[in-house]
């Protein structure tokens, strides 16, 4: 649109002016780390950088990252922290990062960094696909649990199985891209095909699936590994399934947004993003992260899911992410559940 | 000394009079000029961006592109070929298909049949201009310089798309099936919605105007309670109700309730007091002359409600129809909630803007979804328009006669509808109560700890309150004042015409459009407001505006009541018309304000589709955290949030009844007097 | 009080008025002057302009075109707040949340006068109008009739040039509408400000002003005294408006001679040439009745008729009379309670009336 902005630009200056200079700086943090991590993170990054004050700004991997899109030319985020790999590359395909290697980035396993030098975005963590199992609930329907993704396709599932929407739910959209690399791009749409019959709904964001297993919404959710050990933890009568075909993952990951006006702040952040403390932190929910020899076992972790996770090709993710979305859609979307 | 003009001689008039403004004139077309300008920045822009949306789209513009290709030997030839002529000849790619999103990736290798990775021919591509865009891997290439790479590196190329303008959002749009069928849904859903709500509340209100059963005044609040939660609770309280865990699911005999099913029941729950409201008015107006004449003709009860009872609210109900249809298709928390895989058009914006982040197709569902609300908005306003003429009538009041059968009968009625309403709520408070629905029943405050669950926690919360307080505040001032000044004011009419225009278009402008609209306009770095982009102010103007017709037209009405000559004995004693508007106007129709001032808070702490798109970490809100903790699928949480909501509201109106009792009863003195 | 106090002058002059709306014109071509302390009602049917020009005058709807002129200062483009009048609306428009007082005081504020001199001319006000005790009342609490003196008290506060009654009147009933009447003149005459008042009601126009303005679809028909207005009407349409009539068809046969079909009629000299048409009136409280014998002594313009109606209304009999010399229409006659006694009038009988020369008045033929 072309608006004379003239008239209004006059109007504002004033106020731009007026704007008060902090004497702390502020980060606008947007992130798809689980809500209640978040504290963790900010209090122990503050302990040595207390003049910067973090902003989080937190919602699902799809809506941040549709959000940084939109923004796309009037950024109003700084960092970038916790958001899923193919989403940076995707960020990163836009020109929208700011490269920069973190201090201490040469002690990451090299499969969490970015391979351009320097590096637009730095690898945290993995979160890992798993099927959340409530057993009083499939006790009550006489269910069998199953072991690998093909035996979800059972026709006693059918509507008993809920799974996020790929193109909302970064999890979604993991499990749907490893679904095409485990099978193939032909045999993994004939494998949606067939696990559609048996869905019930889908929901937005990744978390919900596990979440309404462990309230007895569902007896089968498709989430992740860390979201249903923490609704275990919460006493819900849950066991977490590994598919023995391996399972789709996706890291968590931190990049600085170009154009930021606050770049040494950002850059102290993402510094703090690869120290082995921040490491053992993410080791808290996250089985798998970037600091080699860190990861210590999770709580109601399922055994093997770490030998399970498939070698993933994230610029395979990220280059057909549109295609696949678009695919999928108009195979399935029917079944959406709306937000 | 009679200069009678007996003659037709025809004299001209000349010279004509131009008035000369006097001071008040000047500061009331001002304050016109400026209330107008925020309706155009708060408004007119904003649609205007989100239309010329809707027609931008992408394409793959293939001529920008040029290749050049080597021998085995890495030897290039001189020939270089613009895409558009190896796709004239291969037709890899037809014309519609090179139509796409703003995420759309072109693999560039469909160009190039005997291509094969492991080959070691060469390959050069490049922009032709500054407006091409190509990617290899993930990195973004946007020069005019020949990038030399070889075939393992240039099947990672690929293609992005450059923006143009034309109807293809919309041929795209009418073109999927999955997205048209919501069309057919959203109508199915408000149709059924609508006819249930408007029986269920006629009922209602014909218990409560024209019967002598007990209770009136009870029932009468519990008929409003809806109006006083985010239309998601419902939603909620379904889940708890209905859902695979639900305490009477047995009541649906195996239907699920995510999908029609619970968007009907919930659609009704929330849109009951807005029927109730415009029918119990309609009924409350009838002539009892017209009932004494039917008695006296002998007509049976049911003839009489055919012929007296029915015409007589026919307004009333036709408009309550069009008003719950609007709500129910433009509503977009309870299919969110529990729509199931039923898609619905409001929910489609939102996920082709949040979830595909295709914003130029949530322009082009917007575009679909305003032409049903403005239609339903236009038969609505010329119905009430209608009903006005009926009120000014003179009637005579109907007096209902005792009738124990009837009474009994509507009671009952009445006690089953409050029933829904009240267990709708309570089954919400009761969830949030519980520790881990349904396997650990033990009563605990977990769910309150909202600062542990995804939507902004408790900051949410005071959030809220922050902004229904400045709605009401800011709101109550500007749109009060802009109805003085546009039913007051002299002279400038066709100003004054444009104005009212203005007022009148939020109603028909459902709030998930003005939420998308908000983005375009303001978050565009060209535009200098966007500095309010993502701040506090920027849900504030957005909830004023989105809630402003209904605020003027209280305004209007309370001074239309106003006799029209006091401005014009004011200009004759001399005195500022500011003096007139805080000693006599305000006060006079101190009633009418805080009326407004309520609905605005209200409709503050309750709205969702106009804000979901505007929030901010710092600006989060409660009923975006009822949203976000269903989404997460923390739905007890969601439920508590949702009925702290409910308590703020009655809070609220708690203390707008003790303003309107307590201090009213001293400024308005001179009414009770007589 | 501002402007020139010289009686002779004229205080108000209006010159040249035109106002349209749109396609509508409401007032052509008005010009008038008012004298200081004068009294002026615009009289004449709705939609005649009458308030119209009262609100040109008052600023509050300006005219189109032309000027107007207050205590020798051109005003006529003044908003209403630079100009220097008073104003009472049919409504009242007394302000519902402000007290008697406060009313009364608002136009006093704010114009350097102490807060015990406004309390002083309030006081003086509410005795003026006969109202002293009112004072602490909302306007809600007092009759209509009160009310309007209130309103009146609040226009006349600050001592305007000008006072403006826009049918002040109308919206009473008939006792306090004939008792107000009186007290408005006699105020008026008190203070000496110069008044004008619009009134669609020719008694009152009649009974309480120095000139009658009356106006007919936007244009001055006629100004002069309530004599000159009620016996010398100008124009048909004064005639027909203000009092009663009945009207014939006739052709001018001498100077002071008009013949209605076979009949010949002596009136009192006119401006009409020989042989011109002309509308002939007669008002029916001029008819003389002289019984069912015809007196020795009768004058000019004596006739038989037929009595085929007698209505009473109190005060008189409105009786409608059948002539063989005036077939075209009946006679409408009032004969007083006493002349019917008298007489021994009684219905359907015949009887002889006199049409007195003085009393028969010709116009110009207008289109129906």
């Amino acid at each position: 649109m072309k608006f004379n902005f003239g008239f209004f630009k006059s109007l504002t200056v004033g106020s731009l002016l007026a704007t008060s200079v902090f004497a702390d700086t502020e980060l606008t943090v947007y992130t798809a780390v689980e809500a209640e991590d978040l504290s963790r993170y900010a209090a122990k990054f503050n302990e040595s950088h207390p003049d910067i004050k973090i902003n989080w700004v937190r919602d699902s991997t799809g809506i941040i990252t549709a959000k940084l899109l939109a923004e796309k030319n009037n950024p109003q985020a700084d960092v970038v922290w916790g958001l899923a790999g193919t989403s940076l590359l995707l960020l990163k395909s836009e020109g929208m990062l700011e490269p920069y290697a973190p201090a201490g980035v040469e002690k990451l396993d090299s499969k969490f960094v970015d391979g351009d030098n320097p590096p637009a975005w730095v690898g945290m963590d993995a979160w890992v696909a798993a099927v959340c199992y409530n057993t009083v609930e499939a006790g009550k329907a006489g269910l069998t649990p199953p072991t690998s993704w093909k035996d979800l396709t059972d026709a006693q599932y059918a509507g008993h199985l809920i799974m996020p929407n790929p193109n909302s739910s970064g999890t979604g959209f993991l499990d749907v891209s490893s679904w095409l690399q485990l099978f193939g791009e032909e045999g993994g749409w004939e494998y949606m095909d067939a696990l559609h019959e048996n869905i019930a709904r889908y929901t937005h964001s990744g978390s919900k699936p596990c979440k309404l297993a462990a309230a007895g919404e569902i007896p089968i959710g498709i989430s992740f590994a860390f979201r249903g050990a923490k609704s275990k933890a919460a006493g819900a009568p849950l066991d977490i399934i590994v598919p023995s075909e391996g399972v789709g993952w996706d890291m968590e990951a931190t990049a600085i947004v170009a154009g930021t006006s606050k770049l040494e702040a950002a850059q102290k952040l993402v510094d703090f993003s690869v120290t082995k403390e921040a490491n053992e932190m993410y080791n808290q929910g996250y089985a798998v992260v970037a600091y080699p020899g860190v990861a210590k076992p999770v709580e109601h972790f399922p055994e093997g899911l770490i030998e399970a996770m498939i070698p993933n090709d994230f610029e395979f993710a990220a280059n057909n992410r549109a295609r696949i979305l678009k695919e999928w859609q108009s195979r399935y979307d029917g079944k959406s559940d709306p937000k | 000394m009679n200069s009678a003009n007996i003659g037709n001689t025809v004299v001209k008039p000349k010279g004509l009079v131009k008035a000369k403004l006097s001071r008040d004139d000047i500061i009331m077309r001002g304050g016109m000029i400026v209330i107008a300008l925020y309706l155009v920045i708060s408004l007119v822009f904003p649609l205007y961006s989100m239309f010329s949306k809707s027609f931008s789209t992408f394409q793959y513009d293939l001529s920008k592109f040029e290749v050049q290709i080597s021998d085995d030997a890495g030897q290039f030839s001189p020939e270089i070929a613009s895409l558009q002529n190896l796709n004239k000849d291969l037709k890899a790619i037809t014309d519609e298909e090179l139509s796409t999103g703003s995420g759309g990736r072109l693999g560039v290798t469909i160009f190039f049949p005997d291509f094969s990775f492991r080959s070691p021919v060469m390959y050069r591509i490049r922009n032709v201009d500054g407006q091409g865009r190509f990617l290899v891997g993930s990195k973004l290439m946007t020069g005019t310089d020949w990038q030399e790479l070889d075939s393992n590196t240039f099947r990672r190329v690929q293609l992005r798309p450059v923006r143009s303008t034309g109807l293809s959002n919309f041929i795209n749009y009418f073109s999927t099936p999955a997205l048209f069928k919501s069309i057919q849904n959203s109508i199915f859903i408000a149709i059924i919605s609508t006819v249930i709500t408007v029986i269920l509340a006629f009922w209602f209100a014909y218990a409560l105007n024209r019967s002598c059963m007990r209770f009136k005044g009870f029932f009468r609040l519990i008929a409003m309670a809806p109006i006083l939660v985010p239309s998601l609770l419902p939603g909620i309280a379904l889940v708890y109700l209905f859902g695979a865990q639900g305490v009477i699911k047995g009541l649906l005999f195996g239907a699920s309730i995510y999908g029609p099913i619970g968007i009907i029941i919930g659609s009704v729950f929330f849109t009951f007091p807005h029927a109730f409201l415009i029918i119990s008015t309609a009924l409350a107006i009838s002539d009892a002359r017209l009932y004494e004449a039917a008695i006296s003709l002998k007509a049976s009860a049911w003839k009489t409600f055919w012929t007296v009872t029915i015409p007589g609210a026919r307004y009333g109900i036709i408009s309550a129809a069009f008003v719950v249809f609007n709500l129910v298709i433009t509503d977009f928390g309870l299919p969110k909630v529990i729509g199931g895989q039923f898609n619905v058009l409001a929910v489609d914006i939102y996920k082709q803007v949040i979830g595909q982040q295709n914003f130029e197709m949530g322009a082009v569902v917007s575009v679909v979804l305003i032409i049903p609300a403005i239609l339903a908005f236009a038969i609505d306003r010329v119905v009430q328009s209608k009903q006005v003429a009926l009120l000014t009538a003179r009637s005579v009041p109907f007096n209902p006669k005792p009738s124990s059968r009837a009474d009994i009968i509507f009671t009952i009625y009445c006690g089953l509808v409050g029933l829904f309403i009240i267990g709708m709520l309570g089954i919400c408070q009761f969830a949030a109560l519980i520790k881990f629905w349904p396997y650990d029943l033990s009563l605990s405050l977990n769910n309150y700890q909202f600062d542990k669950m995804d939507g902004g926690g408790w900051g949410a919360y005071y959030n809220s309150i922050k902004m229904a307080l400045l709605t009401a505040l800011i709101g109550t001032c500007v749109i009060f004042f802009g109805a003085y000044l546009v039913e007051k004011s002299s002279g400038f009419k066709t100003g004054r015409a444009i104005f009212q225009m203005f007022a009148m278009l939020p109603m028909a402008i459902p709030g998930m459009v003005l939420g998308l609209a908000y983005i375009f306009f303001f978050n565009n770095p060209e535009n200098p407001l966007h500095i309010v982009y993502g701040t506090m102010a920027i849900l504030v103007i957005c909830t004023v505006t989105h809630f402003y017709t209904v605020s003027h037209l209280t305004a209007v009405t309370a001074l239309k009541q106003m006799d029209s000559e006091f401005e014009s004995v004011s200009a004759s004693l001399k005195q500022p018309t500011f003096k007139l508007f805080s000693r006599v106007t305000v006060p006079v129709c101190l009633p009418a304000i805080l009326d407004i001032a309520i609905y605005l808070f209200v409709n503050a702490m309750t709205t969702v589709s106009a804000v979901v798109f505007l929030y901010s970490p710092k600006t989060s809100l409660a009923s975006i955290a009822v949203l976000n903790m269903d989404d997460a699928g923390d739905i007890a949480p969601a439920a508590a949030m949702g009925m702290m909501i409910f308590y703020t509201n009655i809070f609220a109106r708690v203390i707008h009844l003790i303003l309107s009792k307590g201090v009213l009863r001293r400024t308005q003195a001179w009414r009770s007097s007589n | 009080m501002e402007g020139i106090k010289d009686p002779q002058s004229s205080y108000l002059s209006i010159k040249n008025l035109w106002k349209s709306f749109g396609s509508f014109t409401a007032l052509k071509d008005v010009s008038l002057d008012i004298k200081e302390g004068e009294f002026v009602c615009f009289l004449g049917p709705s939609g005649c302009g009458k308030t119209t020009l009262l609100r040109a005058i008052a600023g509050l709807d300006l005219q189109t075109s032309g000027a107007v002129v207050q205590g020798g200062k051109d005003i006529s483009n003044f908003p209403a707040s630079e100009r220097d009048y008073g104003i009472v609306f049919q409504s009242y428009a007394l302000f519902p949340n402000l007290t008697i007082e406060k009313n009364i005081a608002f136009g006093l504020e704010n114009t350097g006068r102490s807060k015990s001199e406004i309390n002083e001319r309030v006081s003086e006000l509410l005795d003026l109008i006969g109202l002293p005790e009112q004072g602490p009342k909302y306007p809600a609490q007092l009759s209509g009739g009160q009310q309007q003196r209130i309103a009146l008290a609040r226009a006349i506060a600050s001592g305007p040039g000008l006072l403006l009654l826009d049918e002040p009147l109308s919206a009473l009933d008939a006792k306090v509408r004939v008792y107000l009447r009186h007290e408005i003149k006699t105020l008026q005459q008190k203070l000496g400000v110069t008044t004008i008042m619009v009134t669609h009601d020719q008694e009152e126009a009649l009974s309480m002003a120095d000139r009658i303005v009356v106006m007919n679809e936007g244009k001055v028909e006629q100004i002069g005294t309530p004599n000159e207005v009620y016996c010398k009407p100008e124009t048909l349409f004064v005639a027909d408006f203000i009092g009663e009539m009945t009207q014939f068809r006739g052709t001018i046969s001498g100077k002071s001679l008009v013949k209605i079909g076979n009949t010949e009629l002596n009136m009192v000299e006119h401006r009409f040439s020989q042989g011109r048409e002309v509308s002939i009136t007669i008002r029916p409280e001029d008819i003389i009745p002289l019984g069912a014998k015809l007196p020795a002594k009768s004058g000019k313009n004596v006739f038989s008729a037929q009595l085929v109606e007698m209505e009473f209304l109190g005060s008189f009999w409105r009786c409608k009379l059948k002539s063989d010399e005036f077939p075209e229409a009946l006679v409408t006659a009032d004969f007083s309670v006493n002349a019917v006694r008298r007489l021994a009038i009684e219905p359907n009988q015949i009887l002889w009336i006199e049409l007195p020369s003085e009393s028969i008045l010709a116009f110009d033929v207008q289109a129906a």
